[in-house]
């Protein structure tokens, strides 16, 4: 198990933030970009990230499961979160968590049959006001959803 | 309209940018103290008279907490802003990033200069990736102008800051895990003392303040501490960043004089929604405590007004709920974010928040029993003030004041196995 050499040299960019004897620190963002390339993060996968930032491996296992965007089981091709929080859920206007469920025939924490979408309920992404707001595979936010520009977005992931 | 401090570089087709934010007095509170050799005496003393207290949440004053730093310790010291907003109904640390993320980093610098740190982390929540690119283009530029790094502007003074993205953690927007999550570990709350100013990051005497308190900053320092404190009203200088959600017509952030009276912020917000009523308001994110309209309507936007009615100014989360919504279901929700968010170190909170919920859980769904109203008032007084961090409280404190204010529709549910009539 090994990363590619553009991920390392993005590794290599975080650990540079932090003083050097503190390189733990990185271990937030090499997660990120190992689960970015591999898709989730296996167990050796974790383990490697642990072992190049020369921290414990539990350490870096404790990081992966404790917060919430690390994907430590294999999910849908692309993650969809949708939040559903009180200050989201009463601005929107239509019901497209509804919607998207339909849609996708599944519910909420399950992975299409054909494993491309995997439809996860959010909690607040500090961007209440753009409500209905949904993230893609972490890294792309979606403002003011509606029914037609969610069958867009579906109709753009490959 | 009022004076703008953060939000005033709007009327440009691209805000953000290092070039906008010069043309509105940019880093020149930055020049102005290093060409004076201005002491931290002196800034510390703007600070204080500005009355700007912290924006994050708990409204402690910024001059006060920059005080408790010990500035002649030898050794390393950091500042660190907390840009990690995830408390519902906050969003206006994202267009702070958006708009203006230069105000953001001259504050921290102003900050490093004041209390003798070389060094500086901002924690951007995990859900806003672009936010976060965007903060690293800004600091790129502020970099090539000679604002950040060694010597800067020619002077002895030298600062590093740095972004640090957050990957999905409420609880880390907790000053003493976000400490944790930047040592790369869980983000679980430190117990307190040692406090983060003798005792912070990489265990050095650390200043953690939120995104707007150091956007405000370099105003004090270029206009006066007195200036800024007239832009509001004593005791709540400044103005402040209301985060408007709900059944309104146009959510969105507004940045207001503190003292501006409620329903002048409501019709900023377009007013309510299908021209229905207002049926409360939880004016500062979703761990204060709820309000009926007709105490809300008589409110002004400040710490002192809020506290006085019965809430608590917050995070500056406006969260409008109109007749239409039941109470029931709108604690259930807020229960389960914090049982969800829960980061389960003390027994009080990860059983206590998970009991909470579960209770409401069942009243909503149509399964409560008549003693379940004294339960959950009895579960929430024993969570809060015994938990290390204010997360417990937060759990605690909507379940409170939901049945101090609303007690009425929790009965019909229990009774009636439904909402009271119009309302879902
Ligand atoms: C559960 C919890 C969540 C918090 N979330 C945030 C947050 O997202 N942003 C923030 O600035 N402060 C947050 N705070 C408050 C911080 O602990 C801290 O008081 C604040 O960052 C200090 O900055 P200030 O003095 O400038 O407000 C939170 C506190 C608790 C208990
Ligand atoms: S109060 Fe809750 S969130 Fe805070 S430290 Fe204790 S268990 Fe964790
Ligand atoms: S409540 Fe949905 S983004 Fe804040």
């Amino acid at each position: 198990m090994t990363l590619c050499a553009e991920s390392l040299a993005k590794i290599d960019r975080e650990i540079a933030k932090y003083p050097a004897d503190q390189k733990q620190s990185a271990v937030m963002s090499a997660l990120r970009i190992a689960q970015q390339e591999k898709g989730w993060l296996a167990s050796d996968t974790i383990q490697f990230v642990a072992d190049y930032l020369g921290m414990p491996r539990i350490a870096a296992y404790e990081v992966a499961t404790f917060y919430n965007m690390y994907d430590t089981q294999q999910r849908g091709k692309h993650k969809l979160v949708i939040c559903t929080n009180l200050p989201c859920r009463v601005t929107w206007q239509q019901d497209v968590g509804e919607y998207l469920k339909k849609k996708l025939e599944i519910n909420y924490g399950e992975t299409t049959e054909d494993g491309k979408f995997t439809l996860i309920e959010g909690e607040c992404m500090g961007a209440c006001g753009d409500a209905p707001v949904m993230i893609v595979n972490n890294h792309r936010m979606c403002s003011f959803m509606t029914p037609e520009k969610i069958d867009q977005l579906l109709a753009e992931l490959e | 309209m009022s004076e703008k401090v953060i939000l005033n570089t709007l009327d440009h087709p691209e805000p953000g940018t290092l070039a906008n934010y010069e043309r509105v007095g940019g880093y020149q509170a930055l020049k102005k103290i290093l060409a004076e050799n201005m002491s931290s005496e002196a800034i510390i003393a703007e600070v204080k008279t500005s009355g700007l207290r912290g924006r994050g949440g708990a409204g402690f004053p910024t001059g006060l907490k920059w005080s408790f730093l010990p500035r002649h310790f030898a050794g390393d010291k950091y500042i660190v802003c907390n840009s990690d907003e995830g408390e519902p109904g906050t969003y206006k640390d994202r267009d702070i990033l958006r708009y203006n993320p230069h105000s953001v980093i001259e504050g921290m610098i102003i900050a490093g200069y004041t209390l003798g740190a070389q060094r500086g982390y901002n924690y951007i929540h995990g859900e806003i990736w672009d936010r976060y690119e965007h903060f690293e283009h800004a600091l790129d530029e502020a970099r090539a102008a000679g604002y950040l790094g060694q010597q800067i502007l020619g002077s002895s003074f030298s600062f590093e800051l740095h972004a640090h993205h957050g990957f999905g953690a409420y609880i880390c927007g907790e000053e003493t895990a976000l400490l944790e999550s930047l040592e790369g570990k869980k983000g679980q709350p430190r117990f307190k003392p040692p406090f983060p100013a003798s005792f912070g990051l990489y265990g050095r005497p650390t200043v953690i303040n939120n995104t707007e308190t150091f956007a405000n900053i370099p105003y004090i320092v270029r206009n006066g501490g007195q200036k800024f404190l007239e832009l509001g009203k004593p005791n709540n200088g400044g103005t402040k960043i209301f985060s408007v959600t709900g059944q309104v017509n146009k959510p969105g952030n507004f940045e207001i004089p503190l003292g501006t009276p409620f329903p002048a912020l409501l019709e900023m917000a377009g007013g309510m929604r299908d021209g229905r009523t207002m049926k409360a308001c939880i004016p500062g994110g979703s761990s204060v405590p709820v309000l009926p309209a007709d105490i809300m309507m008589t409110c002004t936007m400040d710490y002192d007004s809020l506290a006085k009615a019965g809430s608590m100014l917050g995070a500056g989360s406006v969260i409008i709920l109109d007749d239409t919504v039941c109470m029931v279901r709108a604690l259930e929700r807020l229960s389960y974010f914090y049982f969800e968010e829960s980061c389960g170190q003390c027994t009080p909170c990860r059983e206590g928040s998970g009991w909470l919920y579960r209770v409401v859980h069942r009243i909503l769904q149509g399964q409560g029993r008549h003693e379940d109203l004294e339960l959950l008032i009895d579960v929430s007084k024993n969570i809060s003030g015994r938990t290390i961090c204010a997360l417990g409280d937060a759990a605690a404190t909507p379940v409170l004041s939901f049945i101090k204010h609303y007690r009425h529709e929790f009965e019909h549910h229990i009774e009636h196995k439904r909402p009271i009539d119009g309302c879902h």
